[in-house]
């Protein structure tokens, strides 16, 4: 359990990353760095993206799985890593 | 009535003699009934008045004298009103005094009753009159029967209304009225079918209702069955994930039939299963998460190292075409731990089965400063933390992975001990640790190795130390056994003890390896600087012995391809080639500084890489150029530290370097260092161990042969 908050904390810590945020399998945002609106914004879109995503990837090949997906834009980029109950959110800015 | 006024002025007269006014009367009856009866009554009723003439008084009869009984009243009948009053005063204010009005009326009236007759002549009589005309010629016959009906039912009516005073006039006039009356409904009823009825029977509605009681509402309503919407799509995906369950639970249910038969074994493995499941359940949310952070965390990395990651991936070194066989190594990332920052690495290695994860262990090789050790594992995707931390109380010499058991590092420490990690448990403590009482080195672990497990088919490797022992440690139900395989004595040096005991010198191990076919053989490198060539079979004796070099052996190492050939260097400064069927090194090159380390290329039996205490790294390609160094790189700042060992990736173009501030360095080997044969056209390339063979073949001939026949 420790392990995973320090991991969590790295990555916090790590350079470039503005915000992390942890929501669970309903979309509802559990953990985050963010003030609450930009928070419950970013987890109900990405939940949804996510969910799509998954559900591409998965209908092409059932046996196949998302395992991240990375949005980059012009500001920053966005890095999604599913898990089975949950969604780990990363908002970064890749040092150019 | 006349009768009752007579009556009043007999009763005045005789009031107070009433008792015998009444005899008289009933005298005259009884005469008269006398004469009618028989004597028999008379008789009786002369009795009666017998008694009845002694006077009945009533009790509050006044007492008058009979002078005052004789008195006669005289009361006069007169037409006033004794009701009405006669002293009417009115006030006059002429006069302004109260004058008696004279006149009073005496008028008492009895009884009042509006009639509803009409003056023949009077408007409305006339009118009527016209209205009946018409119909009386019609209706007279029929309704002269009905009218004398009509009249005594309306006499009686008339009467019972008037009131109990029973005048006659009243009498009179309601028949009249009556009569009038029933003459005017003569003519109505023939009329109805020309005009309206008018209300002319005097009809009068009346009803009645019942009593409305307020109607309330009262309503109930159930509790609306909770209603939720669940909407879906049937992907390809779910409908494989239910059958994936079902599947499973099949094959459950088989193994709970399997379980039968064996309970206790079955019930240790749940048992451990269960105690799994329940720490996973009693475990916070946060650890369903640890690996989405781990991939997060190497998402991050990999951003942040961006362009490292291009170029390890991608960049090749134009410039190299230009270079005319020279080499470069690019530095890539560069691993370091903040609580390795005083120690030093002092053994690297990579895991066979996952190309990015490497170990590397840290100690001292200070002698004085001694403290503890750590055991990291780093993988190339994440360069900022490492994913494995062990610490040790001693310092770590020298690790290897386990080649088929890749979770399996064996590890030896500076104070002798030997121990095996798990990288699968989640302890930092060694799963299986050597002890004085089992038999650990006196003397620092150099290096440790796998063998092949033994024929219990128990893990078992081989480590080699100072104290000129070289033992074999196999885990035998959870416990280290060891065994002494070779003891390194120095020829020639067995010294006469005290009371005849034979003492043996022994040689100090510092390197070995194994060779990769032949199973028994192995080599050994000293501190005098020999190198033996060993057998497992033999303990007591060498195959065969390498005056090698000056000072200790470093590392040796076996050609990956060639079978003959091995590599040793030596903190004299040099790195030598050999052949071990022959006496004499096939190259030898010198370094200008202490050789730390020596390895083989994976990729090509003729490159291998060399770092020097002064920082720099070289690399040759024998091949290409038999004397020098295709690249020689300072890879760490040269003064302040060393380089300490040198590990090829086996997969990739990369090499790890480590030093003694605990810092791993990771280079890409530029194009030149990586030269494969040319394909010759028309001819197809042979790629492969046995092509390098042959190409190691050549260049050794061209050394051998001259050498051979210079010692011929």
């Amino acid at each position: 359990m420790a392990e995973v908050e320090e991991t969590l904390k790295r990555i916090q810590a790590h350079r470039g990353v503005v915000a992390t945020i942890v929501v669970n399998a309903e979309g509802i945002p559990i953990r985050t760095t963010l003030d609450n609106s930009t928070t419950v914004q970013y987890a109900g879109l990405l939940h949804q993206l996510t969910m799509k995503a998954r559900s591409t990837v998965r209908d092409i090949d059932p046996q196949n799985d998302l395992t991240f997906l990375r949005i980059r834009s012009k500001k920053h980029e966005i890095m999604v890593a599913p898990d089975k109950e949950y969604l780990l959110i990363v908002i970064q800015n890749p040092c150019e | 009535m006349p009768a009752k006024a007579g009556d009043r002025h007999r009763q005045g007269q005789s009031g107070p003699s009433g008792g015998k006014a009444v005899p008289p009367r009933p005298a005259k009856a009884v005469s008269k009934k006398r004469d009618e009866d028989v004597s028999t009554e008379a008789g009786e009723g002369l009795d009666e008045w017998a008694a009845a003439k002694t006077l009945v008084k009533p009790p509050d009869q006044l007492e008058l004298t009979e002078a005052e009984l004789k008195e006669e009243f005289t009361r006069i009948l007169t037409a006033n009103n004794p009701h009405a009053p006669q002293n009417i005063v009115r006030y006059s204010f002429k006069k302004r005094a109260y004058k008696p009005i004279s006149y009073v009326d005496q008028m008492a009236i009895h009884f009042s009753l509006n009639g509803n007759m009409i003056l023949k002549d009077s408007d409305e009589g006339r009118r009527q009159k016209i209205r009946l005309s018409t119909a009386v010629e019609k209706a007279s016959v029929e309704t002269s029967a009905g009218t004398s009906e009509e009249a005594e039912i309306k006499d009686e009516e008339s009467t019972g209304d008037t009131q109990a005073a029973g005048e006659e006039e009243t009498e009179e006039s309601g028949t009249a009225e009556v009569a009038e009356a029933a003459e005017a409904e003569e003519p109505p009823p023939p009329r109805v079918k020309e005009q309206k009825l008018a209300n002319q029977f005097n009809f009068i509605e009346r009803a009645s209702g019942t009593l409305n009681n307020p109607m309330r509402e009262r309503a109930c309503q159930s509790e609306p069955i909770p209603c939720k919407n669940f909407s879906t799509t049937a992907y390809q995906w779910e409908i494989y994930d239910a059958y994936v369950e079902e599947l499973q639970k099949i094959e459950r249910s088989k193994e709970k039939e399997k379980s039968k038969a064996q309970i206790a074994k079955r019930e240790e493995e749940k048992k451990k299963g269960r105690k799994l499941t329940s720490l996973e359940s009693q475990s916070d949310d946060i650890m369903k998460i640890s690996k989405a952070a781990k991939i997060m965390e190497r998402m991050v990395n990999q951003n942040t190292f961006d362009d490292i990651a291009q170029d390890f991936k991608y960049f090749e070194d134009a410039s190299d075409e230009y270079r005319d066989q020279q080499g470069t190594l690019l530095p890539l990332w560069k691993f370091q731990y903040d609580k390795t920052k005083r120690l030093a690495v002092t053994a690297i290695s990579w895991n066979p089965k996952y190309k990015d994860l490497f170990a590397v262990g840290y100690g001292s090789y200070d002698f004085m400063k001694q403290g503890q050790g750590m055991l990291l594992l780093y993988t190339m995707k994440n360069p900022s933390f490492p994913e494995y931390v062990f610490s040790s109380e001693s310092g770590i010499m020298c690790l290897d992975f386990h080649y088929d058991h890749s979770y399996l590092v064996a590890v030896g420490f500076y104070d002798g001990n030997v121990a095996i990690y798990n990288l699968k448990k989640a302890t930092s403590q060694p799963s299986y640790k050597s002890s004085a009482k089992s038999g650990k080195h006196t003397e620092p672990v150099w290096q440790v190795k796998w063998q092949k497990d033994d024929m219990d088919n128990n893990l078992n490797f081989f480590s080699v130390s100072s104290d000129g022992r070289i033992v074999s440690w196999t885990l035998v139900k959870n416990e280290l056994v060891h065994t002494d395989v070779i003891k390194l004595s120095v020829e020639g040096t067995t010294v006469q003890g005290p009371e005849g005991l034979q003492l043996q010198t022994l040689g100090c191990g510092t390197s070995f390896d194994f060779h990769k076919k032949i199973d028994y053989l192995f080599l050994v490198g000293t501190e005098e600087g020999k190198i033996y060539k060993c057998s497992k079979c033999y303990s007591s004796q060498f195959l065969d012995v390498f005056e090698a070099h000056h000072m200790a052996v470093d590392s040796v190492s076996w050609n990956p391809y060639h079978l003959k050939v091995f590599i040793s260097c030596s903190s004299d400064w040099t790195v030598k080639i050999w052949d071990h069927t022959i006496k004499t090194p096939m190259f030898i090159y010198d370094l200008n500084s202490a050789v730390g380390d020596v390895a083989w290329a994976p990729y090509s039996s003729t490159v291998f890489a060399a770092v020097t205490t002064d920082g720099k790294a070289h690399v040759f390609d024998l091949s290409i150029n038999k004397y020098e160094a295709l690249c020689t790189q300072l890879v760490v700042a040269k003064k302040k530290n060393k380089i300490t060992h040198i590990q090829f990736n086996p997969v990739y173009p990369v090499v790890i370097i480590g030093d003694e501030r605990g810092h791993v360095t990771s280079l890409k080997l530029s194009p030149n260092l990586r030269r494969m044969p040319k394909e010759k056209k028309g001819q197809e390339v042979k790629k492969g161990p046995e092509v390098e063979i042959a190409k190691l073949d050549k260049l050794l001939n061209l050394v051998r042969e001259p050498e051979s026949k210079a010692e011929k």
